[in-house]
């Protein structure tokens, strides 16, 4: 898998190997060495301050063991943990798998194509909170939302109530959590398949290849760790992500849509219980740190490019 | 004998385009879907913004009725008791923006320079770090991170909000930098140096020129950053005269009686910068980066 790509790729990037010594052979000296230092100070100061400072602060904050038993026993933790597992799931992997086929969509070389590309990208450069509370006015709004008005004035359905139960709350906050970033990972898709030499189709053409030979021989084998890659990044990401949930359900009814990031908000300033919501955030990682180390790997390995 | 031969032909012909016109008619419709698919959450903010008593839903609308300006002329006047301080508001944000993207583009080229190109230590090292940050969930870090700033006497100061926020963008921004850097020769560098340029030099003159697509990209990206968060602004932030733009929205959004139509044209307002710098500099971004590709 590492090694198949590379002979196969158009407009590779041009990697400037390194030459012999080795990097880590190569010693800087003197002034060089003191100027990288000071480049790189500014970033390590920050890091030190603002990032390992907190979180050793917030380790040590949620080391207490009955923290944990304490969030096993409220069920607003359970489920959410289990919203987590869902919300996570269901959002990096649809989102994903449209941004697969749409970029398929948008390669297509039409000038009409190209300006709904430009649409397409809007929700993405939209702030999060204007965004997330359009969708809760439009879903809150019961019995007339614009998509009530819209499945009334074209198909006749009744309104729903959006917000009903848990789950269709949460359906919600993965819909608009999936129209946030569909044309973020569209785009470095599109970009992965426009790095394929059209030769390949070409020849693939010439031989009867069908669209989906095309798609299953050549295009998905060549996409297939920048896609991985991808996934990897967006699950890190909706996982800390507390938006979608905050603002468009707003964990509404009674708890029952929140997920763990959303949940540590509330148990912070809500209840108070700034451990808590440490120890709550904490309880993700031996589900985020597998999929770190694998995309860490890979970056290595595979040199992934994000 | 032909006229079979020249009848199969005709059929063929007719299959295709029969096949062309289908294919034509399901890429339309799915532009379409697209389309509404990408502008009905846009849209619906128009449509509430656009009436005057701000619920325009009520009413089994699918178009603006009477759509008037009225919001935004009073926006303007800033003369409605909601909205009076919606300008400073604005200003807040826009100081914190423009800093988080002017700081995350100065740090993170530093380093990825450092890095990089002088190769202080293997890359992947940095990108390690920097994806580390990404590890522990900002609501879980917000409450250590408030302790942190109380004891570097940050409380209620826009500055500690610009350190956050420039903390969790750069790592990403050193991740892109560190990957364009690669396609930059490094034959470049060797050069200015035989000729005697200093390391800062190499840095000004050759790095941040040839790195300038990549740059606008990350500058980019961290606007967005800080026009998206909203959790550090919220926190970090207490007296009034700090109050951001994200901020005033969510005080509408948890009260009950918040005139929606006011909500949702500061909502407008607060998108326009963002999409304004991100589509006149993606051009320059796309040409730019592909350029550098081949």
């Amino acid at each position: 898998m590492t090694g198949a790509p590379r002979p196969l790729t158009r407009r590779e990037p041009r990697v400037f190997r390194r030459s012999w010594p080795p990097v880590w052979h190569r010693r800087l000296y003197g002034a060089d060495l003191s100027w990288s230092i000071a480049f790189i100070t500014p970033y390590v100061v920050l890091v030190a301050a603002f990032v390992v400072y907190p979180v050793g602060y917030g380790l040590w904050m949620a080391s207490d063991p009955a923290l944990y038993a304490e969030l096993w026993a409220d069920p607003r933790y359970v489920r959410a943990a289990i919203n987590t597992v869902v919300f996570v799931g269901l959002a990096v992997n649809i989102q994903m798998v449209l941004a697969l086929l749409l970029s398929g969509f948008f390669i297509r070389r039409r000038v009409w194509i190209k300006a709904l590309l430009v649409v397409y990208l809007l929700p993405w450069t939209l702030p999060a909170v204007p965004a997330y509370l359009s969708f809760h006015w439009m879903l809150v709004a019961y019995p007339q939302g614009l998509p009530d008005n819209l499945l009334f004035a074209f198909f006749g359905i009744e309104p729903v109530l959006w917000f009903k139960n848990g789950w269709r709350a949460l359906a919600c906050d993965v819909v608009a959590n999936v129209w946030k970033w569909l044309p973020l990972w569209t785009v470095i898709l599109l970009g992965g398949r426009l790095a394929i030499q059209q030769d390949l189709y070409d020849a693939a053409d010439v031989d009867g290849a069908s669209p989906i030979q095309r798609f299953a021989y050549i295009t998905m084998p060549l996409l297939a760790s920048l896609y991985v890659a991808s996934t990897l990044v967006s699950a890190i990401w909706t996982f800390s992500d507390y938006s979608p949930v905050l603002f468009v359900s707003g964990g509404t009814p009674a708890f029952e849509s929140e997920v763990i990031s959303s949940l540590g908000f509330h148990y912070a300033l809500d209840f108070a219980n700034p451990p808590l919501a440490i120890a709550a955030g904490l309880s993700v990682l031996p589900l985020l740190v597998p999929a770190l180390i694998l995309l860490l790997y890979g970056i290595r390995m595979m040199e992934v490019q994000l | 004998m032909s006229a079979p031969l020249s009848a199969a032909r005709n059929n063929r012909h007719w299959h295709r385009r029969w096949d062309i016109i289908l294919v034509e008619a399901s890429l339309a419709l799915l532009g379409a879907i697209i389309l509404i698919w990408s502008l009905l959450p846009v849209y619906n903010m128009f449509l509430v913004a656009l009436d005057p008593e701000g619920h325009n839903e009520f009413s089994w609308d699918i178009w603006p009725r009477r759509a008037t300006i009225d919001v935004f002329v009073a926006l303007w006047k800033a003369d409605v008791e909601d909205v009076r301080d919606i300008w400073p508001a604005f200003g807040n944000s826009i100081y914190i923006g423009l800093s988080v993207m002017i700081l995350t583009v100065l740090v993170s080229s530093l380093a990825s320079f450092a890095v990089g190109r002088m190769r202080l230590t293997r890359d992947w090292m940095l990108s390690s770090v920097a994806l580390l940050t990404y590890l522990i969930p900002a609501s879980t870090l917000m409450v250590p991170f408030l302790r942190a700033m109380h004891i570097y006497g940050l409380t209620d100061n826009p500055l500690a909000v610009i350190a956050a926020e420039v903390t969790l963008a750069t790592p990403y921004a050193i991740l892109v930098l560190l990957y364009f850097g690669k396609l930059v020769p490094t034959e470049l560098d060797d050069a200015a140096r035989i000729d005697g340029a200093s390391v800062f030099q190499v840095y000004l003159h050759i790095y941040l020129p040839m790195m300038a697509p990549a740059l606008a990209a990350v500058g980019t990206y961290a606007l967005l950053f800080a026009w998206n968060d909203y959790l550090y602004q919220y926190m970090l932030l207490t007296s009034e005269k700090h109050t951001t733009v994200a901020m005033a929205l969510e005080q509408f959004f948890d009260d009950d009686d918040a005139p929606w139509n006011y909500m949702m044209a500061i909502a407008i307002l607060y998108s326009l910068p963002p999409v304004a710098v991100f589509y006149s500099l993606r051009r320059y971004m796309a040409s730019n980066l592909t350029a550098g590709r081949h």
